[in-house]
């Protein structure tokens, strides 16, 4: 009872978030119905039984991938009126796109249909196995059975964000960047000396 | 207490509700009680260490002035600005508010006293924490204003920075316990070391828990990295433009979010709701007293932090996340997991 209450609540959410995030006009708003939509996602999964995904989900995408989602887009300045002259432009292709996704998605339903994958059964209870927690189940298949992939998928990211930093990086001469071990070093009689300076006269530093 | 309810004559799910909804009630309601009082202890310490007097004309010793702020915003009129986005700006603080109070759900208050004892309950813990964000960017950027706004780039800045070695610092933990689960993870550290308990007293871990101190102060955006409402500079930071209830909103979240770091280093590094020494009188205790004794520990440390602690520099908390602590903790993460590969799992 709880659960279908539960599933509808979520399922609704998530529809109703996704939709109000293409259509809202303000970009903020766009992002923080984003947000939601995917705090209603985890929502469903944990119904599944995914609740390492789910957690996953948050930490991932709404900890920190949509936080910086939504510092870039609050720091943009952005003309509606030039957002709106492109829509014509890019129309065909967000056809095609649109329609990429259409055929993706009913491919993926007939083949779920069929059962080709034993990902998870059709009534909604998850694949794990009884027994072991999802971690657990988690963790046996990406060291064993994936672990080439998994490595492979860690090596990528790794290339990919140090290739970010090396791109981004500039060496600037003019920094003065703050030496903490020079800092802790340094001592009063090297940085202090008492001086009586006469009237009228300066102090050479 | 499903249980209770279903020898009542409920059926399993409408117990297990009312089980749930008594559940909530039983840990904010208190709660809300706690952080009344340690607003209060928060002013007194503070005071002391600056040898004032703190509140004391409210109540007997100044006990009721927290309810007497309370009042006062709640009289208060709500003010929005004309140029807020209205509907961003009155979420923000709820926001706040409800996510200080979600993350309580896994803390466990006594052994198996816990609302949801759940399998993935420190990674529960991680995620509520990073949501801890929106509250304070949505207040940023919906006041329209350019202090809040400073602030919320802080803000989002910082939290993400801290979480990173956070996650590193409580993988650590994970591994030695073996278990997300919250209560597990206390049940892991009795007797860790000799008679003590908690991995507090564990070499390998201690670096750990001191940086996890430091960033839960960071996390909470407490002194000495308070920049997000640093007042000499920002007025307010993000609360600039807040009034009455909403205004009372962020403090008590505040104050709530801080409790829930007191209660992470209790629960993570001193055993919880176990008693310090694994001996069996001092098991006669309650573990909900001495949970509670090591989260108001925590908290006057916290206070003690802010009271003698000048603010960081902006690039010194930047310098501190990612380039010392996020190359410590990941170097840790190795030497723990290596030093439990080599001693308690045959290769």
């Amino acid at each position: 009872m709880i659960h279908v209450i539960a599933f509808y609540l979520f399922a609704v959410m998530t529809i109703a978030s996704g939709a109000i995030t293409i259509l809202s006009r303000n970009p903020v708003h766009s992002v923080l119905w984003l947000i939601l939509a995917f705090f209603n996602a985890a929502g469903l999964m944990i119904l599944v039984g995914a609740e390492f995904i789910a957690m996953l989900l948050v930490i991932v995408y709404v900890g920190a991938v949509a936080v910086l989602f939504l510092f870039v887009v609050m720091m943009l300045d952005i003309d509606f009126a030039e957002l709106r002259a492109g829509f014509v432009k890019y129309f065909p292709f967000g056809t095609l796109v649109a329609l990429v996704l259409l055929a993706e998605m009913v491919l993926g339903i007939g083949a779920y249909k069929a059962g080709a994958i034993q990902l998870g059964t059709p009534d909604g209870t998850a694949a794990t196995p009884a027994g072991t927690t999802n971690i657990e189940a988690i963790g046996g298949l990406l060291y064993s059975r994936y672990l080439f992939l998994f490595e492979a998928a860690g090596i990528i990211l790794l290339v990919a964000m140090i290739g970010a930093i090396v791109l981004t990086h500039r060496q600037r001469g003019d920094t003065r960047g703050q030496k903490v071990s020079k800092q802790i070093a340094r001592r009063p009689e090297e940085a202090t000396f008492n001086v009586k300076p006469e009237v009228g006269k300066g102090v050479q530093l | 207490m499903t249980a209770f309810f279903q020898s009542l004559g409920m059926s399993y799910d409408w117990a297990w509700f009312v089980a749930t909804v008594c559940g909530i009630l039983l840990i904010a309601l208190p709660l809300m009680l706690v952080v009344a009082m340690t607003i209060y202890a928060d002013r007194k310490i503070w005071a002391a260490m600056a040898l004032r007097r703190g509140p004391n004309v409210v109540g007997p010793f100044g006990l009721l002035q927290s309810f007497a702020d309370g009042l006062k915003v709640f009289l208060q009129e709500t003010i929005i600005p004309s140029a807020a986005n209205k509907g961003i700006f009155l979420i923000a603080p709820v926001v706040t508010f409800t996510v200080a109070l979600l993350a309580w759900a896994v803390i466990p208050f006594n052994s198996g006293a816990v609302l949801a004892d759940i399998n993935v309950g420190l990674l529960y813990v991680l995620a509520i924490s990073s949501l801890g964000v929106y509250g304070t960017i949505m207040a940023g950027w919906a006041s329209n204003s350019k202090y809040p706004f400073f602030s919320a780039m802080r803000a989002s800045a910082q939290m993400i920075s801290y979480e990173v070695s956070i996650g590193f610092i409580l993988i650590c933990v994970v591994l030695w316990a073996g278990t997300f689960n919250m209560n597990d993870i206390v049940k892991a550290q009795q007797g860790h070391l000799w008679i003590l308990n908690g991995f507090v007293f564990n070499p390998l871990l201690f670096p750990m828990w001191v940086m996890f101190l430091i960033s839960s102060l960071a996390e909470t955006q407490r002194a000495p990295f308070d920049l997000t409402e640093a007042e000499s500079e920002l007025v307010a930071g993000y609360q600039t433009e807040y009034s009455s209830m909403a205004f009372a909103a962020y403090w008590l979240g505040e104050y709530a979010n801080v409790l829930l770091m007191c209660a992470l280093n209790a629960t993570l590094f001193f055993g919880g709701w176990l008693p310090p020494l694994d001996i069996p009188v001092l098991y006669l205790v309650p573990g909900f007293v001495w949970f509670l004794l090591k989260v108001l520990f925590f908290f006057f440390v916290f206070s003690w932090v802010k009271a003698t602690v000048p603010r960081y520099r902006y690039d010194q908390l930047m310098r501190l996340g990612w380039k010392v602590f996020l190359p410590v903790s990941l170097g840790f993460v190795v030497v723990v997991s290596g030093y439990l590969m080599l001693t308690r799992y045959a290769v």
